[in-house]
């Protein structure tokens, strides 16, 4: 199956994304949580207790279905109250409880509708209150938002991020969005061919990779190789092929010498003048993109290496195309990545 | 580039001619049939006119009445116990997880599609002989048991499509809102699968009400359902007297496969 070794812990009242590309394993997880399918090995804890053996409708977690899952022969509300029927509760408590949550994601006029006749958001937004309506501990969402437009999308992340924090429920999501991840989660886990590759923050991830896959997959990063010239606790010194030492961000525990890659992000580095900065090249190429501008410059080692910058107003640009530059960046900018 | 315009079958040669010699074949002798149901006449060859009078006739016929309402129960009988047959094994084809000889269950639970009828009536006739010999009862049990059986792959076949082209996450959706097994047959699967399981029952239906070979063995004196009562008038008198009991068969059987088509089409 998908998933070949995963070990990871999710804190109550926490945002955490597993991020990945199709086939990684993610959705694989979470089904696993949900009690859909079953490891083959391993244990499975909630709250102290071991879940691993209880069917999906013993554990106290719910799920929002990437294609939403609603009951095409009961209604808008009749939906939302499913979960509560099948825990036995009260009728007038079910009662308040699915018009509060009609109340919550706006669905209220809608009560009396057949799931088909509502539009694809609205059909999101309920699937959203049918899990949310028996209060789980934990709320599963499978990449929900994948199915909406993009300004939807953009509205209902703000949407999910306010129920989270409002609720106080775990949220585990799994998306292959990278800024829907940097966006909206507390932590992220980056999945690749069935094992977590980091697990961070959005700007810990983003900033840190600990890999070579992590940092292409989220962001535009350039790779350098790079001499290790020494390395104590999180600070490596690297040579890098112009010949020049800087100082960059090594994983813990990073030792001995050889060669590396080092991933620096476009926007960390700068431009400078022919002969300043670490390192040189030629400025290839000038590309606008209107809140910002990338410059690709082929370094004299023949690597490719892209620095954008934002534009302002005032300063048109002072390098021209075909020019020697030099590039610069800062001392804990280069990170040193596992191989 | 020219247009390309793909492979048109009615533009082959004799395609209109073709069509039209096989309706003619399927439809003209059930138009003939139906036709001289309705003749004046004794005869079901030559037309004499216009009457009901053969319709009256069957109506009247204590025998057509008696096979008649046998035919009708032991559809009934029949069908309610394929359906239920069927249903439980379409469950356990399409809801369980893969195991191993489940292409092997398939075929046997499709056993009657495949092995000669005429086979299954002389294998029922000797088992139901035994039977008889050991308890005296020869009542109308063995055709209802005999008839559910081969009606069975009739009613699983629709069920099972339906099973199939049903959305698994729904089933999970409603077992992660907190719906036991059994909730969530009969909250979300159940109201569902009730198109698929009316169009197996009316298929297993009209299967068993039309049912000759296995019947012909398997009943007692006494016992004649329509069809077989049909067959042995045509042994001894034809009168338009069995055109007219047909054209009523003919009319029960495209009713209830109409209705079966547009269960079948039913939308979640």
């Amino acid at each position: 199956m998908a998933l070949a070794d995963a070990s990871l812990e999710i804190a109550d009242n926490e945002f955490f994304t597993l991020l990945g590309p199709s086939g990684c394993g993610k959705t694989t997880l979470l089904r696993m949580i949900a009690g859909f399918e079953s490891p083959t090995s391993g244990t499975l804890e909630m709250f102290g207790e071991n879940i691993v053996d209880l069917p999906p409708h013993k554990r106290p977690v719910n799920t929002v279905f990437q294609s939403y899952a609603l009951f095409p022969h009961l209604t808008v509300a009749q939906n939302i109250s499913f979960g509560l029927e099948m825990l036995g509760k009260p009728k007038d408590e079910i009662k308040a409880t699915v018009d509060e949550m009609m109340e919550l994601v706006q669905m209220t006029a809608m009560a009396d509708r057949q799931t088909s006749q509502i539009s694809g958001g609205q059909q999101q937004r309920v699937a959203l209150a049918r899990a949310l309506a028996p209060k789980p501990k934990v709320l599963l969402l499978d990449e929900p938002l994948s199915a909406l437009d993009f300004k939807l999308r953009k509205e209902m992340q703000l949407e999910l991020k306010r129920l989270q924090t409002e609720t106080g429920i775990t949220f585990i999501f799994v998306t292959h969005d990278q800024e829907e991840a940097l966006t909206m989660s507390d932590r992220i886990a980056v999945m690749s061919a069935g094992s977590i590759r980091q697990i961070g923050g959005p700007r810990d991830i983003y900033d840190h990779p600990a890999e070579r896959f992590v940092a292409d997959f989220i962001g535009d990063t350039n790779f350098l190789e790079a001499e290790l010239v020494s390395a104590t606790g999180q600070t490596a010194e690297v040579r890098l092929s112009s010949g020049k030492t800087t100082m960059a961000r090594a994983q813990e525990g990073t030792e001995g010498k050889g060669m590396v890659t080092l991933a620096i992000r476009p926007e960390h580095a700068s431009l400078s003048g022919e002969g300043e900065g670490i390192l040189a090249g030629t400025l290839d190429n000038i590309v606008y993109f209107g809140t910002d501008t990338h410059y690709h410059v082929a370094l004299d080692d023949g690597t490719a290496f892209v620095l954008r910058q934002q534009n302002t107003p005032d300063a048109a640009s002072q390098f021209e195309k075909g020019s020697r530059v030099g590039v610069k960046f800062g001392a804990d900018v280069a990170q040193v990545l596992r191989d | 580039m020219a247009k390309n315009k793909g492979f048109n079958i009615r533009r082959q040669t004799g395609f209109t001619t073709i069509a039209l010699v096989c309706f003619g074949m399927l439809y003209l002798p059930i138009v003939l049939l139906v036709t001289y149901s309705f003749n004046s006449g004794t005869s079901i060859a030559i037309w004499e006119g216009f009457s009901w009078r053969w319709y009256q006739s069957a109506w009247a016929n204590e025998q057509v009445q008696e096979a008649t309402v046998r035919s009708l129960v032991l559809a009934f009988w029949a069908s309610l116990t394929a359906t239920t047959c069927a249903v439980l094994a379409a469950l356990a084809t399409t809801r369980t997880r893969k195991f191993k000889g489940q292409s092997a269950v398939f075929a046997m639970i499709n056993q009657p599609l495949m092995v000669p009828e005429i086979v299954t009536a002389v294998a029922l006739l000797i088992l139901f002989a035994m039977i008889k010999v050991a308890t005296g009862y020869s009542g109308l049990l063995y055709l209802v048991v005999a008839h559910s059986a081969f009606c069975i792959p009739f009613a699983y076949l629709p069920i099972r499509a339906r099973l199939q082209g049903m959305d698994l996450s729904l089933e999970q959706a409603a077992a992660d809102l907190y719906a036991t097994p059994f909730q969530v047959f009969r909250r979300v699967t159940l109201p569902q699968l009730w198109p698929g399981i009316l169009a197996g029952a009316m298929l297993a239906f009209v299967i068993s009400l039309d049912d000759v070979v296995i019947t012909e063995f398997v009943k007692s004196a006494g016992q004649d359902t329509l069809p077989t009562y049909m067959l042995g008038q045509l042994r001894r008198v034809i009168t338009p007297e069995v055109n007219a009991i047909s054209t009523v068969l003919v009319a029960i059987s495209v009713t209830m496969v109409v209705a079966f088509t547009l269960l079948s089409k039913i939308k979640n």
